[in-house]
């Protein structure tokens, strides 16, 4: 293969470390929903493209078939992602333990990892499907006693998100802004105060960005705050071209984590030119 | 005899399992997870489980979520 200068790779690609949460280990860093796509072969090619690991899916009442007579399990190759069941729609903790406990029975009769594990949602109000940080905590006790692995989503305040930790969350999971908004993170700080406080002392926990992701430079901005990883379902879903946006996201994904990881410089007021000065022919101002 | 099933009253034969309730729904190819009064009753138990008149039963699968 001599022609391969165009599309070979540079030869120090760094090695991405693995998201790591709890027992489990992905190389991807994103997690991606299910829900809301055009057609379910849409789906599967958003995720294929995105290279997440890991979905995210609703339990409901029987209606095994959608529209068109499928059903989103023909459309997910279960040996190839970890399904993360989730309990969107509860607005209680009560209602949300019961559906984290239907949600492992299915995945334990499909055989997925995925069957401990659940995505904790316990909403406040319909309208902006933010989380009630009281029946989240209380949904949390009840799953961590039960042997779940819980995926938490909360608000972005920092103290809410270290008393979920605290109540034995496998990870929690702040939102940038309100669920399918796209608004993307509104409030960086807290963002960074919740990495901080979760991080203090156990710097591998991780933390997930959760909600509001509306393009790839949410995410990328999720990763170079310090996040371990982003969940996202809408931008991909309903952007124009789903396949070309779960490519943004991937990319978008690594280019925040490496750019987190290699270090960015000091923001200055004034410039730093980057040409020497030394050896200029022109006439420098004030020199 | 009748249950509700899924939010709506449904007519089944006394002393039906919940196993013969997915059978006659022509489910029992399909993943499904099944509640009895707001209690979870694994697969393990759905032969033996008898639904009883008045019985809540919610059924439910996976579908597209974010």
């Amino acid at each position: 293969m001599s022609h391969a200068s165009s599309t070979m790779s540079t030869q120090s690609e760094p090695q991405i470390k693995p998201l790591v949460v709890g027992e489990r280990m992905f190389n991807s860093r994103l997690v991606l929903g299910t829900g809301k796509y055009a057609s379910m072969e849409l789906m599967k090619d958003a995720l294929d493209a995105s290279g997440t690991e890991v979905v995210t899916v609703a339990v409901r009442r029987e209606r095994l078939y959608n529209e068109q007579g499928q059903s989103l399990l023909d459309f997910l190759d279960l040996d190839r992602y970890t399904v993360l069941p989730n309990t969107a729609g509860c607005f209680s903790a009560e209602d949300a333990v019961r559906v984290a406990r239907l949600g492992r029975e299915l995945l334990e009769q499909l055989g997925n990892p995925g069957a401990s594990w659940v995505k904790l949602e316990v909403l406040g109000d319909k309208k902006t499907l933010l989380p009630d940080p009281v029946g989240t905590l209380e949904a949390t006790h009840e799953l961590v006693k039960d042997g779940f692995s819980v995926m938490c989503y909360s608000s972005d305040d920092p103290i809410s998100a270290v008393r979920i930790k605290d109540a034995g969350a496998t990870s929690v999971m702040p939102a940038g802004s309100p669920i399918g908004s796209g608004q993307g993170i509104l409030n960086e700080n807290n963002i960074v105060l919740c990495l901080e406080l979760l991080k203090q002392g156990d710097p591998d926990y991780p933390v997930i960005v959760d909600a509001g992701v509306g393009q790839a430079s949410d995410v990328a901005r999720a990763m170079e705050l310090g996040a371990d990883g982003v969940l996202l379902n809408t931008a991909v879903a309903h952007a124009t071209d789903p396949v070309q946006m779960a490519h943004a996201m991937r990319h978008a994904t690594l280019a925040g984590q490496q750019s987190y990881l290699a270090g960015r410089i000091d923001k200055k007021l004034y410039a730093t030119a980057s040409s020497p000065m030394e050896g200029a022919i022109s006439y420098i101002p004030g020199e | 005899m009748q249950i509700n099933l899924n939010g709506k009253t449904h007519e089944t034969p006394e002393g039906t399992t919940i196993a013969q309730l997915i059978e006659q729904l022509n489910l029992a190819d399909q993943a499904c997870a099944v509640e009895v009064n707001k209690a979870l009753v694994t697969k393990a138990n759905h032969a033996t489980h008898i639904l009883s008149e008045g019985d809540t039963v919610e059924l439910v699968t996976l579908v597209g979520g974010g």
